[in-house]
């Protein structure tokens, strides 16, 4: 491509915008053992898409990732976490007590265990459509800047 | 009938009935904003909002199942109470969760004509699903006995709430500044409330409210919980439009969507009251002596200035929702006025007019949402000679009309004397003067309207007969009866103000 001044910047997002969305899954998943968890995780997995907009363009990455696509995430997460909740009141506990997600004897951690990854996902998913989607709502609305401008 | 209700509901539903209020429109929320088009999110709505009506009578029958109202507490995910979140219902709690869903109940229904015509057809699932955010976010608060947990959802209704308002945009484009106003103005407010929370827990270690409320007994003169108390008083403050900091709120209802308006004006500022009651007397507690003079000397000139203040605006307004709109601000004087006498007489005198306030303001926003749809403006000028052309719904705003200036067998009368006999008890005479002013003015304000409505020819007379559609009236007339049901037999909402009341004073003798 001649006279394209963000060669540098765009090898180096393709480079980086993998390592930084399995950065944010490290994030998510490790979450049990360290600082983090979905929100974290899931602005980072949100910086990604906004990154790539920055750098392609808003137009490839809302062809990417539809803003109908990432409201219906955003929804999805909310619906899974409350769905959590609502599982442990068919099973018999008090709203999100993941003791009673299985029915397990006491002392059995299973429920924890599944229950706390689930709700991760649950704001992970949440937190990143929603980040996508408050970007994308700001972003949508000016004129794109044009090369000559940089 | 509330037994009836609670009887008909399954015992293990109604043990977790403190979460189902709030689940069920938390989980429908998104599920609407799923929904290919608005009628179907219409619908659910009225499904969330009539579950948590249902489960908002079971609870109201179970804290009234023992003498002097059951305490219900609920340990959200199982943990304890202190260490988790506990949900803690009761009288006062029960009385504004009633409050809430039943108007969250009409208000749904009565909806769609209006957001037909004012939400541009894309939007209306997203719309729903605000509204039921918001609907979440005020039961939260209602129902939640964690400090913090308490913030979060008044943020979680203040940010569904904005949106709502800014969607009035299309109908006039005043309401974006309006809402961006309103995000401002309650986004300080929340600020202030978790700041203040911030240095409760600093100062106590705990977020519960009950514990904070036996921690702090020992705590008097603490500084760090003197800064807490004046910033959640603030922040409070500021959400229910208390008299210097209420800016915000004309310009929120004048240009919002009419079904908001209406929405907003019965229960947002009553659940900050409520919020601010909690705090004010069972968590910081009359013996605070910071308190106590908090109360007299601001919360009572502050009542009262609203209340002349913000009615001599109202007489100034052209536009009516503007009027409408000072005059909530005028009444939340009279709610404030109430509490600051700080006895069970004076409180349940706040409390009752709070709720006969969500009445009034509820069926006038109504019938004007009615009359919005068929004639597009809310000046005064368009209102002229309404009352022969749209008479059932006219007569229906004449009924909250003449309720808010307090006529006798009306429920403002009923809250008015109930407020009066508590200043005389209290020997504040001179307020008693002030509230019969403040009455005057209203008469003042609402007579313009309704001498226009009445007694004016149509400044357009083409205008044909064209009443508010069924769904308007049917919820708009209910509201209405129970404006005359209230004011003729006011004996219901009189004891669960009382109860309320009297819950707050739990331990404490005045």
């Amino acid at each position: 491509m001649k006279g394209d001044h963000h060669v540098i910047l765009r090898v180096v997002a393709k480079v980086l915008i993998p390592v930084i969305a399995l950065y944010g899954f490290y994030v998510h998943f490790h979450g049990e053992y360290s600082p983090g968890g979905g929100f974290q995780a899931g602005v980072i997995l949100a910086v990604t898409v906004i990154l790539y907009s920055l750098i392609f363009g808003i137009a490839p990455a809302m062809r990417a990732i539809t803003p109908g696509f990432a409201r219906f995430i955003a929804g999805l997460g909310f619906i899974i976490y409350v769905g959590v909740g609502i599982w442990a009141l068919a099973t018999g506990g008090n709203f999100l007590d993941y003791d009673a997600l299985f029915r397990e004897e006491p002392g059995g951690h299973n429920g924890q265990h599944v229950g706390i990854i689930v709700i991760e996902i649950g704001v992970l998913f949440a937190v990143a459509g929603s980040m996508v989607s408050i970007f994308y709502a700001f972003a949508g609305r000016v004129t794109e800047i044009r090369d000559e401008d940089w | 009938m509330i037994e009836l209700i609670s009887s008909l509901v399954p015992a293990d539903i109604a043990a977790h009935a403190p979460a189902l209020l709030v689940v069920a429109p938390m989980f429908l929320a998104p599920i609407a904003a799923f929904m290919p088009n608005g009628r179907l999110a219409w619908l659910l709505s009225i499904i969330a909002t009539g579950v948590s009506l249902i489960m908002a009578i079971v609870l109201l029958a179970q804290v009234r199942s023992i003498e002097g109202g059951a305490v219900l507490s609920y340990a959200m995910g199982g943990w304890a109470p202190d260490a988790g979140i506990e949900f803690r219902i009761d009288a006062l709690n029960s009385m504004v969760l009633l409050l809430v869903s039943v108007i969250g109940f009409l208000a749904a229904i009565f909806s769609w004509p209006s957001v037909v015509a004012e939400v541009r057809d894309a939007k209306r699932a997203m719309f729903y699903a605000a509204y039921l955010v918001c609907f979440t976010g005020l039961c939260g608060v209602a129902s939640t006995g964690d400090a913090f947990n308490l913030f979060v959802f008044l943020e979680i209704s203040s940010i569904a709430t904005y949106v709502l308002v800014a969607l009035g945009a299309s109908r006039d484009r005043r309401a974006l500044p309006a809402a961006a106003n309103y995000l401002l103005m309650g986004t300080i407010g929340a600020s202030f409330f978790v700041v203040g929370v911030g240095f409760l827990y600093a100062a106590t270690g705990t977020l519960n409210m009950a514990e904070l409320a036996v921690r702090l007994q020992d705590m008097q003169g603490n500084k760090a919980v003197l800064a807490g108390y004046a910033f959640i008083f603030v922040g409070l403050g500021i959400k229910a439009a208390m008299f210097p900091l209420h800016q915000w709120l004309p310009n929120a209802y004048a240009y919002s969507p009419s079904f908001v308006t209406m929405f907003l004006a019965a229960t947002a500022t009553k659940v900050a009251i409520y919020a601010l009651v909690r705090f004010l007397f069972t968590v910081f507690g009359l013996e605070f002596a910071f308190e106590g003079s908090t109360l007299i000397w601001i919360l009572m000139p502050m009542g009262i200035a609203a209340m002349i203040a913000c009615s001599f605006q109202a007489v100034f307004q052209t536009d009516v929702r503007r009027t409408l709109a000072y005059s909530s601000v005028a009444q939340v004087g009279y709610m404030l006025l109430g509490i600051s006498i700080a006895t069970t007489a004076g409180v349940s005198a706040g409390m009752f007019h709070l709720v006969n306030h969500a009445l009034i303001k509820g069926a006038l926003f109504m019938a004007l949402a009615g009359m919005v749809l068929s004639y597009q403006g809310t000046s005064l000028n368009d209102l002229k000679g309404l009352g022969r052309s749209a008479p059932w719904t006219m007569t229906a705003f004449a009924i909250g009309a003449v309720s808010l200036i307090g006529v006798p067998l009306t429920a403002g009368f009923q809250s008015k004397f109930a407020l009066v006999n508590a200043l005389f008890e209290h020997g504040w005479w001179w307020a008693v003067a002030v509230v019969m002013f403040s009455s005057l003015l209203a008469v003042v304000y609402m007579g313009r309207i309704l001498e226009a409505v009445f007694f004016r020819a149509p400044s357009n007379p083409n205008k044909r007969r064209k009443e508010a559609p069924l769904l308007i009236l049917i919820p708009l007339w209910i509201l209405a009866i129970a404006n005359i049901w209230v004011g003729v037999q006011g004996g219901f909402v009189a004891g669960l103000a009382e109860d309320a009341a009297m819950s707050l004073f739990i331990g404490d003798v005045s």
